[in-house]
């Protein structure tokens, strides 16, 4: 069980998809204007990573290695088209809010990267966990992203009609609403992880 | 928004949605290979030249196969299928016929399978309804906005190698605040000049 959990925080921390593996970018930049797109977006992404997590631990050994890439492309793209369905029918206002992001979860290197380097040798319940703790870890990204550009692009952040934290700000800077505050704002925090990590490994040795 | 005229979207392609600044599509490519100019033009060309043949194809696709037989739902499935299929075919046919541009382009190839851009220009056309002529246009202009991209920020990077910064700021997080300016750039452009 302790294996289990140890899965499950390498995906949080050193195995993170946005800081530790630098795969799925460019979702992590373009939806997160606000908490809330972020959350629908890692949602989106975590449904598809798990259950093709899961369907490909369960064929490993049906699926020929030769022809492994296309037919993890097929499982992830029937899974992405019904996400984009389902969100499409359910929540109209964030699937407009998404566009053409959601259909490029398919493109996301976090979910292929997944399937060949561990889905691929590991049993169900073990692939199940990765999927999850690294899901945890692109959503607690994408979160801590569109928190820092929401509330310092609009001095509040309001997510599903609840206004959770409101600063009073004379003059927000919309600077961080619009791209160049995407790119400042991971240049920062990863700067910020690297020179964590330097430290940790200073003190390791 | 004016009606789309072929040169406003030839214009939107290539600055106001600049795919690499303004709508964050290709973004690994973006920080993967621009560490120097020639790597970054081999990409860029290899990127314009499959975004184009995507475009006419998934066209074609789109309007011939799939919108008559109402199987629209395919179309994720379908489009990256195409593109796999299209970047293998290119590659067999560039390695033996222009040996040449083989050697300059050939390493990109495989990357371009799943990069976005490529995928995203194919989506954008469909989500946009956009004729033949306007998706030609508008998959040129993307491809000449990533190109334009890819060129400034490759020769800005090599530029700053030898810049005395912090090592935590050295590689991926000085790439990201070079973007930011460039992106600042970029940004103002739309702002100063209503289309």
């Amino acid at each position: 069980m302790s294996n289990a959990i140890n899965e499950f925080i390498r995906g949080i921390t050193k195995d993170n998809p946005v800081f530790g593996l630098v795969l799925g970018l460019c979702p992590t930049l373009a939806v997160t204007t606000s908490v809330e797109n972020a959350i629908g977006m890692s949602a989106g992404t975590a449904f598809v990573l798990i259950a093709s997590n899961i369907l490909i631990s369960m064929l490993r050994k049906q699926i020929p290695s030769a022809a492994r890439l296309p037919i993890f492309i097929l499982i992830i793209a029937t899974f992405v088209s019904i996400v984009d369905m389902v969100m499409e029918a359910y929540t109209p206002p964030l699937y407009e809010a998404l566009g053409v992001f959601i259909p490029l979860i398919v493109v996301n290197c976090i979910i292929i990267g997944r399937a060949e380097a561990y889905a691929n040798k590991n049993n169900v319940f073990n692939s199940f966990i990765d999927a999850l703790g690294s899901s945890t870890g692109f959503l607690l990204v994408l979160v801590l992203i569109g928190g820092i550009r929401e509330i310092l692009g609009t001095g509040q952040i309001v997510t599903f009609g609840y206004n959770i934290v409101a600063i009073p700000m004379m003059d927000p800077a919309t600077f961080m609403i619009l791209p160049p505050g995407a790119f400042l704002t991971i240049g920062i925090l990863m700067a910020i992880v690297n020179h964590r990590k330097a430290k940790k490994l200073e003190r390791g040795e | 928004m004016v009606e789309e005229s072929l040169f406003a979207i030839f214009m939107d392609g290539i600055f106001i949605k600049n795919f690499l600044i303004i709508q964050f599509l290709g973004l690994c490519s973006f920080v993967g290979v621009t560490k120097d100019t020639k790597s970054a033009a081999g990409m860029s060309g290899a990127v314009i030249f499959v975004m184009i043949l995507a475009a006419t194809v998934s066209y074609i696709l789109y309007t011939y196969i799939l919108v008559p037989l109402d199987l629209q739902f395919l179309r994720l499935i379908s489009f990256i299928v195409v593109i796999a299929a299209l970047v293998q075919l290119v590659e067999f046919v560039v390695r033996k016929n222009v040996p040449a541009l083989y050697r300059s382009l050939g390493i990109y190839l495989p990357l371009i399978t799943t990069n976005c851009a490529v995928l995203g220009v194919v989506l954008l056309n469909v989500m946009n309804e956009y004729s033949f002529m306007q998706s030609i246009v508008f998959s040129v202009s993307a491809g000449i906005g990533y190109t334009i991209v890819m060129i400034m920020m490759s020769s800005i990077r090599e530029r700053t190698t030898l810049v005395n910064v912090p090592s935590a700021v050295r590689g991926l997080p000085q790439a990201f605040l070079i973007a930011t300016m460039l992106s600042m750039a970029f940004v103002n452009y739309f702002k100063v000049i209503p289309i």
